[in-house]
């Protein structure tokens, strides 16, 4: 039951001298002069405490130096260190993370933000378990405890014997551009699927995920969704879990992160983009089905930006179903959806209250704004 | 402040106790009886031959064999190992009320104990006309015109409201069209669940920024496809919502009935009328806010009440006053039919009956006061201690009579959140708390509900517990993640719970799904371990 450990040194560093991130080499110099300083390791030492505290006898397999070792040292737990090739990087995180992954640790943690988030999981994918000690200046994924002491008491629960209130799940890996950022954009993309241990009785440890009562009543709201389809629509469906199930319900497959184009009962192309949907859909009705993403309640504009403002305009209000768990509206931070199409004017016709559907003959009237 | 609020000090019994199939020895036996005398085997003859040789048992029926006075010791045990109703039990949304012995006590009389309801009704005058001045009274209190007291319970009268109002939209010819029940997500759930299983399309309105929906979210709901709205006010989070008759007059204006769901009945009883708010229907429960027994979905009783104009699709019999005689009216064609066999469970009526009339008008109406006042006592103490925080803070108005609270801040800074402080709790002899109905909307919810029957002395007793708890948190959380410590049963493993092929509710359900640890001797230990452990 080895715990691994890896820290991104200079992650959140751009968060407080308003850089929004600090992917790339020529951004971490520039906080660097604006006068950034790293804290991620003294987060990454919190979780550790409370880890120490609570399970003393937590076996740790840490990336060296100010990867990980450093932030476990002098607390008296079992550590091996995985020596560093170069100076800390994305790549040295990738290929640590891939070492742990074979060594088969039953908990990678790693301490950073959404960036350190898919460099950890693109190497490790489903097979291991991960949880972010959250020290990133953007955090949108789904594996990032509360704080970092949060995050050091779920791994002591997870080793002791209370582990047994420990539950894995699928959380989407979340992240965003950060050009786009500094230009004051925004567009969350859906990068994969990790898997995330959480607290079985803890509903609202992170928000947006959603609880796991919604799951039959979503069911039933995509398949009702699937039976109501009109022949010779031009559907487009996705991205993300919520929308996959509708595509689940006509027995189609699709793919799970792009937008698919389905008509009359077929899939007529998959991940499609704006433009290649415009050419499908030709002089045809239009119909988009999109879910709402769990961090901020966008319904339109971070992660799908492939239904763009046109698409959206061809298809018209009425022909927009949206769809999401009762659970994870009821949890929203603010009791509102947000759209941003990047056409203001259509962001204008699309507010107001429209009906999410909940379940099968059940829908929530939400605020979009 | 803590030297008279101090906790008292608790534990409960704790018996290593078998399960009673688990107990005896053969030949043991209850009570033994003399044989029979030869006159009456005379004239009895073969007395098995008089089952039919189909219903004859092939086997004797596997029973344990237990002296008497065994069998009551067991059950002892057992009733000294449950949490009991006797703590302090501020179970929010339920409004637990104490029980009173006199009006159990006139319920096992012979006058209603020894009848049935297949009694000539000239024979059972006395219980109709109970059923008929209850009725009255639950109609000065709403405005409603007739009653009716068949729902075994809350929901069972929500399910009404949906029957009645499909029986209303049928005869109207506009059943399929009018296919849309509205309610709002802290409404009573069954609202949303019952218009469901009754066949309507639920449409769910969210809280919004004051605590409650918003007039432009049921605006934006309501249409000529609204048969119904189904409401409370306040709703679970104790926050009365003022907009109640423009909500009504919308509903009303689109043509759709409107039903008052009075679950949290106990702040505005005396205070409002259900019908001068413009409402079509209402129900009450007699097992919370009438002071009747719960009954875990049996013996309740949710009293429906409707206008004139929906009372023919009322089910059937209702009991009515014909010149001084009482008769079941049963002849109403156009009625939903039943909701439950004969007229409800009668002895919670008469002991509800019991209830208001001891309290009488003024009673109720002070009773309403004391449990708004006592609910926002709770409210100013319940606000200083360390981890605690309130929902919609920024409201600014006082609560009803009850407030959703939330454990939120204290379960990220220690880890302890509602599950483990409602655990360690029962280690203070105070039942564990309500938390929320489903979504939670509040992280770590807890939703205390004061009343009128609890003293001063109680709510601080209750008050203590929590800031011990606090205080516990931030010191020696483990403490309170270990809980209960003072309880026959700690924390039990779930998955037994959650495994259809594990659990077990016979003891034949039991030797089938473990059968290495079946009824012998050795498997004493692993039975008890299942039903319970600790």
């Amino acid at each position: 039951m080895a715990i691994g450990l890896i820290v991104n040194p200079i992650a959140g560093m751009g968060g407080s001298v308003g850089l929004k991130g600090t992917d790339g080499k020529e951004m971490q110099a520039r906080a660097l002069v604006l006068g950034a300083k790293p804290h991620c390791l003294d987060r990454t030492r919190q979780a550790m405490e409370t880890l120490a505290a609570a399970f003393p006898r937590a076996e740790i397999i840490a990336a060296a130096g100010r990867m990980g070792a450093d932030a476990v040292a002098g607390l008296g737990l079992h550590t091996e260190t995985i020596p560093l090739n170069s100076s800390p990087n994305a790549s040295e995180t990738r290929r640590i993370a891939a070492i742990m992954s074979k060594r088969g640790v039953s908990l990678l943690v790693f301490a950073g933000g959404d960036g350190t988030a898919r460099d950890v999981v693109s190497a490790t994918g489903l097979k291991t378990p991960v949880l972010g000690i959250p020290a990133g200046v953007k955090m949108h994924s789904g594996v990032f405890a509360v704080n970092p002491r949060a995050a050091g008491r779920l791994v002591a629960d997870l080793l002791s014997d209370s582990g047994r209130r420990i539950g894995f799940r699928k959380v989407e890996i979340m992240d965003i551009d950060e050009d786009g950022l500094r230009e004051g954009e925004i567009s969350a993309r859906l990068y994969g699927y990790a898997r995330a241990p959480y607290a079985k009785l803890l509903l609202q440890a992170a928000k947006g995920r959603s609880p796991v009562y919604d799951d039959a009543a979503l069911q039933g709201a995509c398949n009702e969704i699937a039976s109501e389809m009109n022949p010779n629509v031009l559907y487009l469906i996705g991205p993300g879990t919520t929308a996959k199930r509708v595509l689940t319900a006509l027995g189609l497959e699709g793919t799970l992160l792009g937008v698919d184009a389905v008509r009359n009962g077929r899939i007529e192309a998959t991940d499609v983009t704006e433009q290649q949907a415009l050419q499908l859909a030709a002089s045809g009705q239009v119909g988009i089905v999109v879910g709402v993403t769990g961090q901020q309640g966008f319904v339109f504009g971070r992660g799908n930006q492939q239904i763009g403002p046109e698409i959206i305009q061809r298809a018209g209000t009425d022909h927009i179903t949206v769809v999401a768990g009762a659970g994870k509206l009821a949890i929203l931070p603010e009791p509102v959806l947000r759209i941003d199409t990047g056409d203001p004017d259509l962001d204008d016709s699309l507010r107001g209250y429209r009906r999410v559907r909940v379940g099968r003959g059940q829908s929530m009237m939400m605020r979009m704004e | 402040m803590r030297k008279d609020s101090e906790i008292r000090q608790f534990h409960a019994a704790k018996w290593h106790e078998p399960i009673v199939m688990e107990l005896g020895r053969p030949g043991a036996r209850g009570q033994v009886f003399a044989d029979p005398e030869q006159t009456i085997l005379d004239a009895v003859g073969d007395a098995s031959a008089l089952i039919p040789a189909a219903m004859r048992r092939k086997d004797r029926a596997e029973l344990p064999e237990m002296t008497e006075f065994e069998v009551q010791r067991h059950y002892l045990h057992l009733s000294q190992m449950t949490l009991g109703m006797m703590g302090i039990s501020l179970f929010g949304t339920c409004t637990m009320k104490y029980n009173s012995r006199m009006a159990e006590i006139a319920t096992n009389r012979p006058e209603l104990a020894e009848t049935h309801p297949y009694q000539p009704a000239e024979t059972l005058q006395g219980t109709m006309e109970i059923i008929h001045d209850f009725d009255l009274i639950l109609r000065s209190l709403s405005g409603m015109d007739q009653f009716v007291f068949q729902p075994g319970g809350g929901a069972d009268a929500a399910y009404t409201m949906t029957a009645v109002a499909r029986a209303y939209w049928q005869a109207k010819g506009q059943l399929g069209k009018r296919d849309e029940v509205i309610t709002s997500i802290q409404a009573h759930p069954c609202n949303a669940a019952t218009a469901a299983a009754a066949g309507f399309k639920v449409v769910t309105l969210p809280l919004e920024e004051n605590g409650y929906p918003s007039v432009e979210a049921l605006k934006a709901a309501v249409s000529d496809r609204t048969a119904l709205l189904m409401i409370n006010n306040p709703d679970d989070m104790g926050i009365y919502n003022p907009d109640i008759k423009e909500w009504v007059r919308i509903v009303k204006q689109a043509g759709g009935l409107c039903f008052y769901d009075h679950a949290n009945f106990n702040g505005v009883m005396g205070k409002l009328s259900a019908r001068e708010l413009g409402f079509d229907a209402c129900m009450f429960m007699l097992h919370k806010t009438f002071g009747g027994p719960k009954g875990g979905g049996g013996p309740a009783v949710g009293a429906f009440g409707c206008s004139e104009e929906l009372a023919p699709f009322l089910p059937t019999p209702v009991i009515v006053n014909n010149d001084g005689q009482y008769v079941l009216d049963e002849d109403r064609p156009q009625s939903s039919g039943k909701i439950r066999e004969f007229w409800g469970n009668v002895p919670i009526v008469v002991k509800a009956y019991a209830w208001a009339r001891c309290m009488g008008a003024d009673g109720i109406n002070l009773a309403s006061d004391i449990s708004v006042l006592a609910n926002n006592y709770m409210d100013h103490k319940l606000s200083s201690i360390r981890g605690v925080a309130k929902s919609h803070p920024d409201f600014g108005k006082w609560r009803m009579e009850m407030t959703r609270w939330g454990l939120g801040p204290m379960q990220e800074e220690t880890g302890i959140g509602t599950v483990e402080a409602a655990n360690r709790m029962a280690d203070f002899g105070i039942d564990p708390w309500w938390m929320s109905h489903e979504p939670w909307v509040v992280a770590e919810p807890f939703t205390p509900e004061a009343g009128e029957l609890w003293s001063k002395e109680d709510l601080d007793q209750w008050i203590a517990g929590l800031q011990q708890i606090s205080d516990e948190a931030y010191s020696n959380p483990e403490l309170v993640k270990t809980a209960p410590h003072n309880q026959p049963i700690a924390q039990i493993k779930g998955d037994w719970l959650e495994d259809p092929e594990a659990w077990a509710m016979t003891w034949r359900a039991y030797q089938r799904k473990h059968p290495a640890s079946g009824s012998d001797a050795s498997g004493r230990s692993s039975a008890t371990a299942a039903a319970g452990g600790d």
